[in-house]
C-alpha cells in the first residue's frame, strides 16, 4: 500500500508506539482487499458500533483505555448505537438484577471513555444517527469511517456516502488518524451492482422482508433493484426513506449488504442508471410466493410455538419521527376497531433520544402514550440477549431483531393487529 | 487426504478438528451468548445457521464462506481472541470480508500471545470437501491440508 510521509512516519513510531500500531492495524486491514492507498476522511462526524457497556467485552475497553493513556483522541466526534438499559422499559426483578448487577455494569465506565474520545453529545447513543433530529448526517461523496451495519448501508445507498462495512473498533482507529483504507465501497467499481433484483409482487412489499430476502441471497454483494419505485415512489420522502432503512437494516443483517441501489429513487440510480449494473450481474426474481416462502422459513424457537406473546418491540433499528406519528394514528384507528383503549401487552417502541425530543414536542406524543405504548431510547438487541429474555415469547416487526434474538418477527400489520387485541 | 492452497491474513500453523458452514457465519449471533455467559465450549448461538447451531467453536477449525451480520463482528472477534475462546484458525473459500478482517488483524496487533491463522481464498472445493471432525492443518504459507 502507497503511503505518504505523514502516514509513513506515524506507522515508524515518530508519534508514539501506540499511533503506530493504529496505523499498523489500518494497513494491514487495508492489505487484506489489496487497498492501493489510504484516503482521507471527509465527514464531519463519525458514526462508532458499541459493545453496550457489556462487562464481557472487557477487552475493548482495555484497548480504548490504551489509546486514551497513550494522549490518543479521535479528530472527529462521533455518535454511538443506543444505550443498553431503560428503566422505562419492562423487566421483572431478576431481569434487572442481570442487565444491572452482571451484564451492563460498564456502561457508564464505557460513556466516560466515549466523552474523552469524542462523543458529540452525551446524548448521541442511537443506531439512526443520520436522522436530521440528531444531526450526524453526510453528504453525497464523503468518505466515512462509521460502524454499524444499518447506518452504513444507509449512509451509502440512501445519501450517497462512502463508507465500507467497518468493523468495531476499526471505526474509531479510521478517525483517529484521520484516513480509511481505500477500497471495496469507496471505489467507483467496488459500487457497481452484481445483482439485479426485480419486484413483481401485487402488492407494497413489507421493507423487512424484502430486506431479508434480499440479504439472504446476495450476502455482501451490491444489489440492483429495480420496480420498488412503483411502490415507494421515485422520491426520498419521509416515508421513503423511513422505508429504505428498514429494508437496508434487514438486507444488513440478514446478509451482509453494505450498499444498494433502487432503481430512479437513490441517489447513484437516478444519476447513473442501468450503467452501475456490472456486466454478467445474476438476477433474483421477487414475487409474493417468494416473500411468503422467506417468512416461512423463519426459525420459530420459543419453547412453545403456540406461546401468547408477553412483549413486543418497534424500532430496530430506531423509528423515525414520521413513523412515531404514522404508528401512532395506526394504533388509534386499530384499537377502536377492536373495542379496545390500550394495547393488551407491554410494547415499546424505540427511537433515538433527539427524535423522542422531538416527537415530545408534537401533539402525538400524548395522544401514543394514551394508547400505552413505552417509549425508549434504547437498544432491544441488548434488552433480549440474555437467556432470561430469551425464554420470553417477544414479537418484533424487525428482521434484524430476529436475526440475532429469540423473538418471532410479525409483520407491521400482524403486530398491530396483536398490540391491539384484534389477533388472539 | 487433500491439499489446499490460500492466502495468508494472518499467518500461523495450527491442526485442528473442522466446523464448517456453508452459509455466512454471524460473528455476533454465534459468540455472544457463550462469551456473556462463560460458555466454556462456545458453542454457537446463531439460530439462524442450522449447520452449526448448538457445536462448539473454541479451538476448532472453523470453515466457512464469509461472516456475515452486525458490524460488531470484528470487535467481537477481537473479544474472543483476547479472551482465549476463539477458534483454533478461520478459513474462508472466497475473499474475507471486512468484518471478519478487522477481527483478525485487530487479534494480530492488539493481543499478546494468541495465534489464529487466518486464511482466505481457498476455493468453493474446499467448502465442498471438508466435513464436521475431519483434521485440518494449516501452514504459515497458506497451505490447508484437511484429511
Amino acid at each position: 500500500m502507497y503511503l505518504n510521509e505523514e502516514q509513513k512516519a506515524i506507522l515508524n513510531g515518530e508519534k508514539g508506539e501506540t499511533l503506530a500500531k493504529v496505523m499498523k492495524t489500518l494497513v494491514m486491514y487495508g492489505d487484506a482487499f489489496e487497498a492501493e492507498k489510504l484516503v482521507p476522511i471527509t465527514s464531519k462526524y463519525n458514526h462508532l458500533v458499541t459493545s453496550f457497556g457489556l462487562k464481557v467485552m472487557s477487552p475493548v475497553y482495555d484497548l480504548m483505555q490504551q489509546l486514551l493513556d497513550a494522549g490518543v483522541a479521535s479528530e472527529q466526534k462521533f455518535s454511538v448505537d443506543p444505550r443498553p438499559i431503560d428503566k422505562n422499559v419492562p423487566a421483572n426483578v431478576l431481569q434487572n438484577l442481570v442487565f444491572n448487577k452482571f451484564m451492563y455494569t460498564k456502561q457508564d465506565f464505557y460513556e466516560g471513555q466515549l466523552k474523552k474520545l469524542g462523543l458529540m453529545d452525551e446524548n448521541a447513543f442511537t443506531c439512526t444517527c443520520y436522522m436530521d433530529e440528531v444531526g450526524n448526517n453526510p453528504g453525497k461523496g464523503d468518505v466515512l469511517s462509521w460502524a454499524e451495519s444499518s447506518a452504513v448501508v444507509y449512509a451509502n445507498s440512501v445519501l450517497g456516502a462512502r463508507c465500507n462495512r467497518n468493523s468495531g473498533i476499526i471505526d474509531i482507529m479510521g478517525s483517529i488518524v484521520g484516513y480509511v483504507p481505500y477500497f471495496g465501497l469507496l471505489t467507483d467499481e467496488g459500487r457497481k451492482a452484481t445483482w439485479v433484483v426485480k419486484i413483481e409482487t401485487t402488492k407494497k412489499p413489507e421493507a423487512q422482508l424484502l430486506g431479508s430476502a434480499i440479504g439472504m441471497k446476495v450476502m455482501e454483494d451490491v444489489p440492483y433493484v429495480v420496480g420498488l419505485d412503483k411502490w415507494i415512489g421515485n422520491e426520498l420522502t419521509d416515508s421513503a426513506c423511513a422505508y429504505l432503512k428498514d429494508f437496508g437494516a434487514a438486507t444488513a443483517s440478514n446478509g451482509a449488504v453494505g450498499l444498494y441501489h433502487i432503481a430512479n429513487l437513490t441517489p447513484e440510480a437516478v444519476e447513473q442508471g442501468e450503467a452501475l449494473i456490472s456486466e454478467g450481474a445474476r438476477e433474483y426474481v421477487i414475487d409474493d410466493a417468494e416473500l411468503e416462502r422467506v417468512k416461512n422459513n423463519y426459525p420459530v424457537i420459543w419453547k412453545k410455538t403456540d406461546a401468547k406473546p408477553k412483549l413486543c418491540f418497534v424500532g430496530c433499528p430506531h423509528l423515525s419521527l414520521e413513523q412515531l406519528k404514522d404508528w401512532t394514528v395506526k394504533l388509534e384507528e386499530s384499537l377502536a376497531k377492536n373495542g379496545k383503549k390500550k394495547v393488551v401487552m407491554p410494547t415499546v417502541f424505540t427511537a433515538s433520544p433527539a427524535v423522542l425530543k422531538a416527537f415530545e414536542k408534537t401533539e402525538y406524543a400524548a395522544r401514543l402514550k394514551a394508547t400505552g405504548v413505552i417509549t425508549s431510547y434504547i437498544c432491544p438487541l441488548m434488552y433480549m440477549n440474555n437467556p432470561l429474555c430469551k425464554k420470553m415469547p417477544v414479537i418484533t416487526s424487525s428482521n434484524k431483531l430476529r436475526t440475532y434474538t429469540s423473538a418471532r418477527y410479525y409483520t407491521d400489520a400482524e403486530i398491530l393487529e396483536t398490540v391491539t387485541g384484534g389477533k388472539k | 487426504m487433500k491439499e489446499f492452497k490460500g492466502r495468508v491474513v494472518t499467518p500461523g500453523e495450527v491442526t485442528a478438528e473442522a466446523v464448517v458452514t456453508k452459509q455466512g457465519f454471524n460473528t455476533l449471533a454465534s459468540f455472544q451468548m457463550a462469551l456473556q455467559f462463560g460458555d466454556k465450549d462456545v458453542k454457537c448461538g446463531d439460530q439462524s445457521n442450522t449447520e452449526i447451531y448448538g457445536k462448539p467453536l473454541i479451538n476448532k477449525a472453523l470453515c466457512l464462506p464469509q461472516t456475515i451480520g452486525s458490524t460488531t463482528g470484528g470487535l467481537v472477534l477481537y473479544c474472543a481472541c483476547s479472551m482465549q475462546k476463539n477458534p483454533a484458525c478461520m478459513l474462508f473459500a472466497g475473499h474475507i470480508d471486512s468484518l471478519a478482517a478487522a477481527g483478525a488483524v485487530l487479534a494480530d496487533v492488539w493481543v499478546d500471545g494468541v495465534t489464529m491463522p487466518v486464511v482466505d481464498c481457498l476455493g468453493d472445493e474446499f467448502l465442498e470437501y471438508v466435513k464436521d471432525g475431519m483434521t485440518v492443518t494449516v501452514k504459515e504459507d497458506g497451505t490447508v491440508v484437511v484429511e
